[in-house]
């Protein structure tokens, strides 16, 4: 186990070290740098500002100056936003961010895997249709399309939610609701798959030929083996509704930190970007790690040559 | 006991026939075909997306109207007779704009999946085939890769490349191959363990012609299935990276760029959301019943 953690630490420090290096480099790739859209800037004060922000050293120094504030924590000071730092940003919206990221973390899981259960239990009865209707339509609307169509009903028409904004719990509601569609869907396919598989399986009759009670046989048997795919694309969960986030909070002007990455694109924020990018990388870098420790504990059939 | 020839009775050859067990011999393909023509939804889904690909292909030719022309005191107008899906906010025939955002949305589908195509099937056929240090330390790099989400490096790379039609594609072609590379080298590593395999190398092939002859074709249907998929992906994806500023650039519209523009006016003009929005829904719902429908018809024991 510890060899395996070890292992697998090792590996994160080197996917870091290649991110943030990528990142680098492509920052440092688009034509013209950060202050080519700032117009008719007088020369003098072009080379001030980008003396002041080492932009005038050559590239590997800047490159060996970025790791050293990394190193410190320290992501460099945002070009857009005079006076702030990337960490601010990134302080003021990750926390939002994070809220509704477990908010839509958590509908998945309450909605998708009873829905997936529900409809393996009743496979072909009407249950099962009603599920698999929704889980398909899901996964064909866009998050977008989800979010502008909820506006334009339960604000717009209805004016029963507040369309933009992130302060009473009503204001939290669309928002999630939009971000989890997508993967409710996703999880409840795939609980239902998973499910059909595990009640397929010899044990499940060997405990019905025992005379268990169906709901024995369900909660006690089958559940627990069928929840273990889910597990296993946690991480790629997050990850979905990290990059859902973009979208979901520029339209519902929620002023988290996918907002923040999305303004910073069409801003041109260079640091903001490749800072939020390596908070990005390095966040969903240990969710993995967890999420692949946990799979280790909870599928006993997996054995660690140690 | 001795058995003389009067124990024996001689068929007749109709009932021989009868109790014959044949079936005509068949292709993997048109087997595969037999299997998909059965499923209902799958086809439906296969009828759509070609409906889809001729109004893409036809539909701006037939229109009267073009996808640029502005009449600007027409603007936001709802649908009516002359214009079916009203117009948007410039006073362009929306009907027109979505037919052309299909052949812009579904061109970049296509191509993206046809990079993901060439690059997951080389990148993950010579990850398996040769093996070894050469394998891990290629699937290392796509470990590396696959924990960050696509998504990022795409908007990277658009940020360095600048917006447009052809920056799509390089962005998404160059991000997506990853789970097509996972993919083709599992095939890979199970299949040239094979006993064919050993009896091309016995016979004096090289090993381009194992992979490229043997290897490759015989792991096509899962690879098929995965192409597939990619296509609507990557029409999601151009949506999205429309829809936050980094898509193809004006006149030009695909689906994406159409929602994105309709979001000033969403509250009066309703419609200029509806329809690219519908036309995003229904092409994602058909492929997503016909790629079900060739996952199963082409790898059978992947059925549920």
């Amino acid at each position: 186990m510890t060899k395996y953690i070890l292992q697998r630490v090792i590996a994160m420090i080197l996917t870091m070290i290649v991110v943030i290096t990528v990142t680098f480099i492509l920052m440092h790739a688009i034509p013209g740098g950060p202050f080519a859209s700032e117009k008719n800037l007088p020369p003098q004060i072009k080379a001030n500002i980008e003396a002041k922000y080492g932009l005038n050293k050559p590239l590997y120094q800047q490159y060996f100056d970025y790791w050293a504030g990394l190193l410190k924590g320290d992501l460099g000071p945002s070009y857009k936003y005079p006076g702030r730092t990337v960490n601010d940003l990134i302080g003021d919206g990750f926390p939002i961010s994070a809220e509704l990221g477990s908010y839509a973390i958590l509908v998945m899981l309450l909605i998708g895997i009873p829905a997936g259960i529900i409809s393996a239990l009743r496979q072909y009865h009407w249950q099962d249709n009603v599920v698999m209707v929704f889980a398909t339509l899901g996964v064909a609307v866009p998050g977008f399309v989800l979010a502008t169509l909820l506006i334009y009903v339960f604000s717009s028409q209805l004016g029963i939610l507040p369309a933009a904004r992130w302060l009473s719990w009503q204001h939290k509601i669309m928002p999630t609701i939009a971000l989890s569609a997508y993967n409710v869907s996703f999880i409840a396919r795939l609980t239902r798959s998973s499910m059909l598989d595990v009640m397929s399986q010899d044990y499940i009759r060997t405990a019905r030929a025992k005379g268990l009670s169906e709901a024995a046989v369900v909660i006690k048997h089958a559940l627990k083996n069928s929840l273990i795919p889910i597990v296993t694309v946690l991480g790629p969960l997050i990850a979905a509704v990290l990059t859902g986030s973009f979208v979901i909070e520029k339209i519902f002007a929620i002023p988290g930190l996918g907002r923040q990455f999305v303004d910073s694109v069409s801003n041109r924020d260079y640091t903001t970007i490749m800072g939020v990018t390596i908070f990005y990388g390095a966040f969903l870098v240990i969710m993995n790690l967890i999420v692949d420790i946990v799979y280790v504990f909870i599928d006993p059939r997996i054995k660690l040559a140690d | 006991m001795e058995l003389t020839e009067n124990y024996f009775e001689r068929l007749p050859k109709e009932e021989k026939q009868v109790n014959e067990i044949v079936r005509p011999s068949m292709t993997f393909w048109q087997d595969a075909w037999r299997r998909l023509r059965k499923n209902r939804m799958a086809m439906i889904g296969m009828y759509v997306l070609i409906a889809i690909i001729l109004i893409a292909i036809f539909g701006p030719i037939i229109s009267p109207y073009t996808y640029s022309d502005q009449t600007l005191t027409m603007a936001n107008q709802p649908p009516s007779s002359a214009h079916p899906f009203g117009m948007d906010n410039l006073g362009r025939d929306l009907m027109t704009r979505v037919f052309f955002g299909a052949r812009i949305s579904l061109s970049i589908g296509f191509i993206v999946a046809a990079c993901t195509l060439v690059i997951g099937v080389l990148y993950g056929g010579i990850s398996g085939y040769v093996g070894g240090t050469v394998d891990n330390i290629m699937m290392r790099i796509v470990d590396i890769l696959y924990i960050i989400p696509s998504t990022l490096y795409v908007i990277l790379l658009m940020l360095v490349i600048g917006p447009g039609f052809n920056s799509v594609i390089i962005a998404l072609g160059a991000t997506s191959w990853l789970s097509m590379a996972r993919q083709v080298r599992g095939q890979v590593l199970s299949l040239k363990e094979q006993e064919f395999v050993l009896a091309a190398k016995a016979l004096g092939a090289d090993s381009r012609r194992i992979l490229l002859r043997h290897l490759i074709p015989n792991s096509l249907g899962p690879i098929i299935v995965v192409a597939t998929m990619q296509i609507p992906s990557a029409i999601f994806n151009e949506a999205f990276l429309s829809f936050i500023g980094l898509g193809v650039s004006a006149p030009e519209a695909s689906w994406g760029v159409l929602c994105n523009d309709a979001l000033p006016a969403l509250r009066t003009a309703p419609h200029e959301l509806f329809f690219p929005a519908l036309a995003i829904t229904i092409t994602m719902l058909a492929f997503s019943f016909f790629g079900d429908g060739l996952r199963d018809a082409l790898d059978p024991k992947m059925r549920k």
